[in-house]
């Protein structure tokens, strides 16, 4: 079992990789909406089948696998966009930072004082690495859409942390921080229609002066 | 002669007989899987080993521009594939010569065929051909760390820098249970990439247009022509066989018995020429800004299988 989870953990930084290195949207939210589902599948590979994982599961496959990304299409039909033009790095530069903070991530995760049984796991580093990825993703493009999907893959890679902590942490949080992401969702999607309204493009850029 | 000699012997035997005997029929497979995807009837599976013998037939026509380079290339060009053969395992026959540190030897063997390659499109003088000469260099930058780190990995999860010991390492099965499982899968695809680009198949780049903007490999052989051109086609055709049993090698695992491995190594061949026809009847070629990107995606591809192995 614990190999399967190990595998899993491969391809969710394997899609990290592959939402760092592509322009077009669509294949972005596929692609982060495919590495929500797998990671629901994880907390009843790693707890056994009981009522606790599987109402995670369900929340998951539910919010990220189904609800977020209909979201998410709905919003770029809406303005119509299908890439990300110009990224304020490169998507070559990307990819680099995003294997240097993998790597670092692999390193740093084995320093830490963790317990025994998630001494050699894959856990902290894919944890880690996703969570890397994602600040990248937000700090680097310009987009509302694609800043939206690197919150998200932010949040996937606090969820492999919190996998770990399943048997400690309360339902009623987990529930609290799926619930919290949704309503950011919905809240990024009025905020990004109002800036196609106004500037006709989706380019956060236009948003640099206060006013009263 | 004692028996060490003998399977020297026999593995030259063996290596010669795929490289010189076989290797034409993959492009034959390739263009006739690609001919039945598409509906045509395709020509006959033997049609390069026609080719190429219709080629040696004719006469050559040089231009006066040119210099001796211009007939060196097709020469290494068919003469390298052969030389760097010898040191690859084909399949459970181990490679006639073998030492420490021949991987780097392979590596910049192949490395050296480009360069003639590219030196002899220079020769011409043609901007066409300089322009793909460029290409094919900026390319092979950009591959050659994908093999090299792919290499480190295949050395440090066998433990061994002799590339008889490191093609094994799947020969046991490793790739499908073992500690170092999932990097070698990773491996195995950069290699299937490295064998898609060095060979110029689809995604990189497209064998059949003539158009000489979209080309890189084809446009630099543009001004040969009879036994020359013969022999870049046969250097092609072993190079491409040479690449796909360093694919081959990782995926197919041993059963003990030389002859069932030979077998197998063969069919293996036939099922990957196969898979690049298939690869490029369902793919359309890549922009040339887009190569770059997914090649250094590819090598960061298989840093990451080397992260991997290092834990």
């Amino acid at each position: 079992m614990t190999n399967l989870t190990n595998e899993v953990l491969m391809a969710v930084i394997l899609l990290n990789f592959f939402t760092l290195g592509t322009s077009r949207l669509g294949a972005c939210i596929k692609t982060v909406a495919s590495q929500g589902i797998l990671l629901a599948l994880l907390p009843p590979m790693v707890h056994g089948i009981n009522g606790h994982s599987m109402v995670l599961m369900a929340g998951a496959l539910i919010i990220k696998g189904t609800i977020i990304p209909w979201l998410l299409f709905r919003a770029i039909r809406q303005v119509r966009i299908r890439r990300e033009i110009e990224p304020r790095i490169g998507y070559i530069a990307t990819l680099m930072i995003g294997a240097l903070i993998t790597a670092g991530a692999f390193i740093f995760a084995d320093r830490l004082p963790l317990l025994p049984q998630h001494y050699h796991s894959l856990f902290i580093p894919a944890a880690l690495s996703t969570m890397g990825a994602g600040f990248i993703m937000l700090i680097t493009r310009r987009k509302a859409i694609t800043q939206v999907l690197g919150y998200l893959i932010l949040e996937n890679g606090i969820f492999i942390f919190g996998i770990l902590l399943v048997e400690a942490m309360p339902l009623m949080v987990e529930a609290g921080v799926l619930l919290d992401m949704l309503v950011a969702i919905f809240v990024m999607g009025i905020v990004m229609d109002h800036i196609n309204r106004e500037y006709s493009s989706i380019n956060t850029e236009h948003l640099r002066l206060l006013k009263e | 002669m004692n028996f060490y000699q003998t399977s020297v012997f026999s593995s030259l035997l063996f290596h010669l007989l795929l490289l010189l005997g076989i290797s034409p029929l993959l492009p034959g497979i390739i263009a006739r899987t690609k001919a039945v995807i598409a509906g045509r009837q395709g020509p006959p599976l033997l049609q390069p080993y026609s080719d190429i013998r219709k080629l040696f037939r004719k006469s050559m026509v040089i231009s006066r521009t040119t210099t001796w380079l211009f007939r060196a290339g097709p020469v290494v060009g068919f003469a390298v594939p052969l030389l760097a053969a010898m040191l690859v395992p084909f399949g459970a026959m181990p490679a006639p010569l073998s030492f420490t540190g021949d991987l780097v030897l392979f590596v910049y063997l192949l490395g050296l065929a480009r360069f003639f390659t590219v030196l002899a499109a220079m020769d011409t003088g043609s901007s066409f051909e300089g322009m793909g000469a460029a290409r094919e260099a900026t390319f092979s930058v950009l591959v050659e760390p994908i093999i090299f780190v792919a290499f480190v990995v295949l050395a440090r999860s066998s433990n061994s820098l002799t590339l008889n010991t490191m093609l094994s390492a799947g020969a046991g099965g490793a790739l499908f249970s073992g500690p170092a499982a999932m990097s070698l899968i990773l491996i195995s695809f950069c290699l299937f990439i490295v064998l898609l680009v060095e060979n110029c198949r689809i995604p990189f780049d497209d064998p059949n247009t003539h158009l000489e903007l979209t080309m890189i490999h084809e446009v630099m052989v543009l001004d040969h022509s009879g036994p020359d051109f013969a022999l870049i086609q046969y250097g092609a055709a072993m190079k491409l066989l040479l690449s796909a049993v360093l694919v081959l090698d990782l995926i197919l695992p041993s059963s003990g018995s030389m002859l069932f491995d030979g077998f197998a190594l063969v069919a293996g061949l036939m099922v990957l020429a196969v898979c690049i026809g298939l690869v490029e009847s369902a793919m359309a070629r890549l922009r040339l800004i887009r190569i770059p990107q997914l090649l250094v995606g590819t090598t960061l591809l298989s840093f990451f299988a080397f992260i991997l192995v290092l834990r």
